[in-house]
């Protein structure tokens, strides 16, 4: 393995991301919307709305948590309990739904895409090899996404210390399971959608057709991703360690096999069901 | 260019080894065959073109020279090499232009270039920024190597293209039509370049169905159809195999005087000239030249035009195709000197090469006695 020509494949895959203002446009729309827009429109209305009958509904709604989340909210009123409730544990999507949707976006016609544009001829004449190829393209379908999120991850961290910190006693996020989450669960979720994303790629006949299937794979994808970083979540301490490295056992079974997906054949879009 | 061995030698010998060598080598893609018991051979430093209609199988026969395709039957040694195993090392040495620039549109010229050269190798040393300043230069495409590649005209993507191909200096160029889309100054300085290339060691194979540019390029022709190998050899060989004889082309004041040519010795046919009142003549021999213009002016003819020619790609390639197709055409064997001997006439050769039926045949197909192979 050569690294420097994976990283060849991917920084250039990257570069060609930052010339087309098409895709990182709505990249960072879609990333502002989750990680500004709603929690602070969220927050804002549950720590300045007062003492109304929906956020004592929804403090009560609380209740329902695992004890060991309900130990560590935070905040003396009903306000403070919930909007810490809400930036903890209830807005855990936004760490997943953003890398998945970008990621899955740019891996999904990175390979069918050098196909159509006609240069996978180029790199199937090169003297880099497929597995080279396929790691490149990976990191640079994962790069997008996942720098999306950390960035967003730090303007979350700023609203929520911002409008909640006052509420329950000073600044507070990321708590040490957001950081387990973010670091550790969220990558290989993110890993194991673009081994799956990356095969359709490889096999499918068009850009359209792979946007289209990796929708269907992704959906189900976010519900998985979302559920266990919940769990995370609300689990004790060592439970986002344990789905992390189940996910990651996952995620390097479905790599290995997604390298086999990318062949010179399917570079030039002549092996046999393309 | 770098040349480790023997093969690769610049000024090497006619024994040395071939630098690619096709046998037996057949590719199906699903229900088609788009090679069939190819059998190449690539002799070092010399230009082999490879002709044939689309779909011959040019393009997957470069593809199986670098390994970018495996074979389902038959062997494919490059350098020596087999590039099923060592595809690195193979494609390495090889430089391809592809039949379409396979550019990166939102990268500019310079960024196209740096990424071939990161990926055969060569780092992203100053020494590199230097390189591909000349490659670039070559093809007079340096001024633009800062424009995004989108923007660019066609020729210009051919010429970063072809820059891009000789970056890493390769032992091997393989061009897939390199002139396509080119305008006539352009494809002259590639073709120019191709030849450069092969006086600096490099060996080259080049696909085209344009014979006019590889007319005085190559140093061996091979003509492919249905993927499979017709014939191959110099055109020199090939000239002699299919026209032993002469062809001259004579014109006269009043054409009609011509119309005894054939019973002149040595004349085997005459056909109509590309010019109105000229025709061919095909004589058994060159020396029959002198005799025969002694006949025409001794019968009354005024000659105005008497010239030796010589027979072009354009005529080998459809002698090579015509004689295929007659031959499976109801089994009317052709010669192999191109003379059909059991069809009186040309109209079955024009059936053979165009597909029309014998009573579309234009009328004026050419007096002959014998036929001929076009």
């Amino acid at each position: 393995m050569n690294w420097s020509r994976v990283w060849t494949v991917a920084r250039t895959d990257l570069k060609q991301l930052i010339e087309d203002r098409g895709f990182w446009g709505p990249m960072v729309i879609l990333g502002g919307i989750f990680f500004l827009v709603i929690p602070t429109v969220l927050l804002l209305t549950i720590t300045k709305i007062g003492n109304v009958d929906v956020v004592h509904q929804m403090s009560q709604t609380l209740k329902v948590l695992p004890p060991g989340a309900q130990a560590q909210i935070r905040g003396g009123t009903d306000q403070g309990r919930t909007a810490y409730a809400l930036a903890v544990f209830l807005l855990a999507p936004v760490a997943i739904v953003v890398p998945l949707t970008i990621s899955t976006a740019v891996g999904a016609s990175t390979i069918v895409g050098e196909r159509e544009r006609g240069t996978g001829e180029f790199l199937a004449h090169s003297p880099a090899h497929e597995r080279e190829i396929y790691l490149g393209k990976l990191i640079a379908s994962l790069l997008p996404g996942y720098a999306t999120t950390i960035a967003g991850f730090g303007i979350y961290s700023l609203i929520v210390n911002l409008l909640v910190g006052p509420e329950v006693g000073g600044w507070f996020f990321p708590t040490t399971q957001w950081w387990v989450l973010m670091l550790w669960v969220v990558p290989p979720f993110l890993a194991l959608t673009l081994s799956l994303v990356l095969r359709l790629s490889a096999r499918v006949k068009s850009t359209a057709a792979a946007q289209q299937a990796a929708g269907l794979v992704t959906l189900p994808m976010i519900g998985i991703a979302y559920s266990q970083s919940t769990g995370a979540l609300f689990g004790a301490d060592k439970a986002g360690l344990w789905i992390g490295i189940v996910a990651w056992m996952v995620a390097g079974f479905a790599l290995s096999r997604g390298m086999r997906a990318v062949s010179r054949a399917r570079l030039l879009g002549v092996a046999d069901g393309i | 260019m770098t040349s480790p061995d023997a093969s690769a030698d610049p000024g090497g010998t006619p024994s040395a080894p071939p630098v690619v060598q096709l046998s037996g080598v057949g590719r199906r893609f699903g229900a088609v065959t788009a090679l069939d018991r190819l059998d190449l051979v690539v002799p070092p430093h010399e230009v082999t073109v490879l002709l044939g209609p689309n779909g011959a199988g040019k393009t997957t026969a470069i593809r199986m020279i670098t390994g970018a395709l495996d074979p389902h039957d038959g062997t494919v040694r490059t350098f020596g090499l087999d590039p099923a195993d060592h595809g690195e090392e193979v494609r390495s040495r090889c430089g391809v232009v592809a039949a379409k620039p396979a550019l990166y549109d939102r990268l500019d010229g310079r960024a196209n270039l740096e990424y071939a050269a990161e990926l055969y190798g060569l780092g992203r040393k100053a020494a590199v920024a230097t390189r591909i300043r000349d490659a670039a230069a070559r093809f007079g495409i340096e001024h633009a190597l800062d424009q995004q590649v989108g923007g660019y005209s066609t020729g210009m993507k051919t010429r970063l293209a072809l820059a891009r191909s000789i970056l890493h200096e390769p032992d091997l160029l393989l061009f897939d039509e390199p002139t396509s889309g080119l305008d006539p100054e352009s494809s002259h300085a590639v073709l120019e370049m191709i030849r450069e290339m092969t006086d600096d060691g490099c060996t080259v194979v080049m696909c085209t169905h344009l014979l006019l540019e590889a007319e005085g390029l190559a140093d061996q022709v091979v003509v492919l159809e249905d993927g499979t190998d017709l014939v191959s050899g110099t055109p020199l060989e090939l000239t002699r195999r299919y026209w032993p004889g002469t062809v001259v082309l004579v014109a006269a004041e009043d054409p009609a005087s011509l119309a005894a040519a054939t019973a002149i010795p040595g004349v085997r046919s005459s056909e109509p000239g590309t010019e109105p009142g000229s025709v061919r003549l095909h004589l058994d021999h060159d020396r029959r030249t002198p005799d025969v213009v002694l006949a025409l002016a001794a019968g009354g003819a005024r000659l105005t035009r008497v010239e030796p020619l010589q027979p072009s790609l354009e005529d080998l390639y459809f002698a090579v195709r015509t004689k295929r197709d007659v031959a499976a055409d109801g089994g009317r064997q052709l010669t192999s000197d191109g003379i059909n001997e059991t069809v009186g006439g040309r109209q079955r050769q024009v059936e053979a090469l165009t597909g029309w039926r014998a009573k579309d045949t234009p009328a004026h197909a050419g007096t002959t006695n014998e036929g001929s192979s076009r």
